[in-house]
């Protein structure tokens, strides 16, 4: 006979043993994501980063990110990428933050289908859309003539093959991902907020200001750090509707590897990028846990 | 510096559901008074009018001789508790107790005594650096309650402010809560569907039940003196036994009943009982008791008493409330008695 001591002992190896298996059987999920994204994410990041400090001769130099400083052109390509993302980034706030504000405030049934009316180019290939734009600003599109017959306008205006028609399209593009994580965050401001704010005295502008804004900053800065990253490197829409005038990171990249057939300088770009959007992401943090710190101060 | 409140003919309907049916309510000023009903009944929708969430569709309201209908929320200096707290999750408590202080451009130094004394009179005084996802319920509570009064409004409404906190802690914030009503003296109105709060704190009761007042007085005449069925039943625990009235006598049960109270005219009626209201009789027959006679059932200890079921001759269930001292076994015969003064008849289509 045990004693139910000696049981409770027993038990103890099997509890461990049980608890370590699902630790094991957890693990043996995760490890194909894992390896997936060491091998197609982190190995070709370190590669490219060790191809950038390579020169023509394949010998270590930093000659690559020399060209990147003291180049005119490309200063001006950064100069350029930078324009056209916080533009964007700009005008998808301005256009998104009400629209969200407004989802947030309906009943959820009409909230929905009106999402579904944002969603839907969302879903529809970037390609399609890109040049459906094409159609529509073109010097003889569908704005111009419409614009022109109506008398609103004498001369075909301008509107692709510069950066309007860039801005155009990529705000058209990237406005559901700014709209997206605004109208989430925007979801979880309890109407008791708002309410307790314009009890307290505050009139509708202070409730705002004071109250509201400040819920959805977190929501707005998501939205403005998606939007800003992927503008950094986006490439279809700005190469199609900014007509070569335009020129953006992403394109020099394309142009150094197919027609200069240099790994080393579109790598060194790359990196930069990378690093970019890195620092643009810890910023943002940063900013947030600022942001609460100082409220609460 | 208390004022009155007074509510004349509002109503409010959302799409042909009638949430109020023209209210007219007087609340005198420095009173305690809650709106008491079950959850639909209309009760927070006229606190929300009061408040100005809600435009009613029409009605007047008026803090002492002052319309207010048409004033906008953050006109009508009111403290207000809300039932989800509604701390903003960007201050830390002390932002939040400074906030309408802030709004009202008060110097610094002023904001910063008041906030002080308000925190102190909740007794929380030190917590003001703490965020409001660091408090407790009970301490989230108390933090609402200092930022709804650092303004000294005169109309503070509570918005069943207890619910989210367990019974024990409940019931002493109802002591507290009505503590710091006498010492401020303003005029408060206090929604719940608690009948016990209710009963406990106010002055006065307004209950509320389908969009309309059913009954408003103190706490005491309610609970003993119901005008309708909904009233007694929703007030405490009770039996309805169906009585008549005929040429000036009451009968229940085929029971001849007396009343030291007026009888009122001929009609259909109910006979309030309430399990505590009934005493076990040892005999049939006993001066000053109207006698009801029935067989014992099931009895279930409660702790303080013991809850006995009990069928009449006539096949109406009752209850009744006794302590331990005497031994009932299931199926003894009972006689119940209920004193002639404590005979309450509520019109039967009252409800």
């Amino acid at each position: 006979m045990m004693t139910t001591h000696q049981l409770a002992d027993a038990n103890a190896g099997l509890l461990a043993r049980a608890a370590q298996r699902e630790q094991w059987a957890l693990l043996g999920l995760t490890m194909p994501a894992f390896v997936l994204v060491f091998l197609v994410m982190l190995l070709p990041v370190l590669w490219l980063f060790g191809l950038s400090f390579l020169n023509d001769e394949g010998q270590f130099s930093l000659e690559n990110y020399q060209r990147l400083v003291e180049s005119k052109s490309y200063a001006r390509i950064f100069r350029t990428t930078f324009e056209v993302s916080i533009l964007t980034t700009l005008i998808c706030a301005l256009l998104g933050y009400p629209l969200a504000y407004l989802f947030s405030q309906l009943p959820s049934k009409k909230a929905n289908l009106l999402m579904i009316a944002v969603l839907l180019p969302f879903w529809t290939s970037l390609l399609v859309r890109t040049y459906a734009w094409l159609v529509l600003l073109q010097r003889r599109g569908v704005i111009n003539d419409w614009g022109m017959s109506l008398g609103f306008w004498e001369e075909p205006l301008k509107l692709v093959h510069n950066l309007s028609g860039t801005l155009i399209g990529m705000v058209h593009i990237m406005l559901p991902l700014m709209i997206l994580p605004l109208y989430g965050g925007m979801k979880t401001i309890s109407a008791d907020y708002t309410r307790a704010a314009a009890n307290l005295g505050a009139g509708p502008v202070r409730v705002f200001t004071t109250v509201f804004l400040p819920l959805s900053l977190p929501g707005l800065l998501a939205g403005a750090m998606i939007v800003f990253v992927l503008c950094l490197g986006f490439f279809v829409t700005p190469s199609l509707l900014g007509g070569g005038r335009v020129i953006m990171l992403s394109m020099r990249i394309q142009t150094d590897i197919e027609l200069f057939y240099n790994w080393g300088a579109a790598s060194a770009l790359g990196v930069v990028l990378l690093i970019f959007t890195l620092l643009i992401f810890y910023l943002s943090m940063r900013f947030l846990r600022m942001k609460q710190w100082m409220e609460s101060n | 510096m208390a004022i009155s409140i007074s509510i004349r003919g509002v109503r409010k309907t959302y799409k042909n559901v009638c949430a109020l049916d023209d209210i007219d309510l007087d609340i005198k000023a420095g009173e305690f008074l809650t709106l008491l009903g079950p959850s639909g009944s209309g009760k927070t929708t006229l606190l929300m009018i009061i408040a100005g969430f809600i435009r009613p569709d029409c009605g007047s309201l008026r803090f002492g001789e002052e319309e207010m209908i048409l004033t906008p929320p953050h006109r009508r200096n009111i403290g207000m508790v809300f039932q989800s707290y509604a701390l903003f999750p960007h201050m830390n408590v002390a932002a939040n107790v400074a906030y309408p202080l802030k709004l009202r451009g008060i110097a610094k130094e002023e904001i910063h005594r008041r906030v002080d004394d308000a925190l102190k009179l909740v007794q929380l005084e030190g917590l003001g650096d703490r965020r409001s996802n660091e408090l407790s319920g009970g301490q989230k509570q108390r933090v609402a309650l200092a930022r709804a009064i650092v303004f000294a409004p005169r109309i503070l409404l509570m918005d069943e402010p207890l619910s989210a906190l367990d019974k024990k802690l409940r019931e002493q914030m109802q002591l507290e809560l009505r503590q710091l009503h006498d010492t401020l003296g303003m005029t408060t109105v206090y929604v719940t569907h608690d009948q016990r709060e209710a009963l406990t704190m106010s002055d006065r009761i307004a209950v509320i039940n389908n969009g309309a007042l059913m009954q408003l007085d103190t706490p005491q005449r309610i609970y003993d003196y119901p005008v309708s069925a909904f009233t007694a039943d929703f007030i405490g625990e009770s039996i309805l036994l169906p009585a008549q009235v005929r040429n000036g006598a009451i009968s229940s049960c085929n029971n001849m009943v007396n009343a030291t109270s007026k009888v009122p005219s001929d009609g259909e009626y109910y006979l309030l009982l309430r399990p505590e209201r009934l005493q076990l009789l040892n005999k049939e027959a006993e001066d000053g008791y109207n006698v009801f006679t029935g067989t014992a059932k099931k009895s279930v200890y409660q702790g303080e008493s013991i809850l006995l079921y009990v069928t009449l001759t006539n096949g109406e269930q009752l209850r009744v409330r006794y302590n331990g001292t005497m031994h009932v076994s299931e199926g003894d015969n009972v006689y119940l008695g209920l004193l002639h003064e404590h005979v309450v008849l509520i019109a039967r289509d009252s409800e």
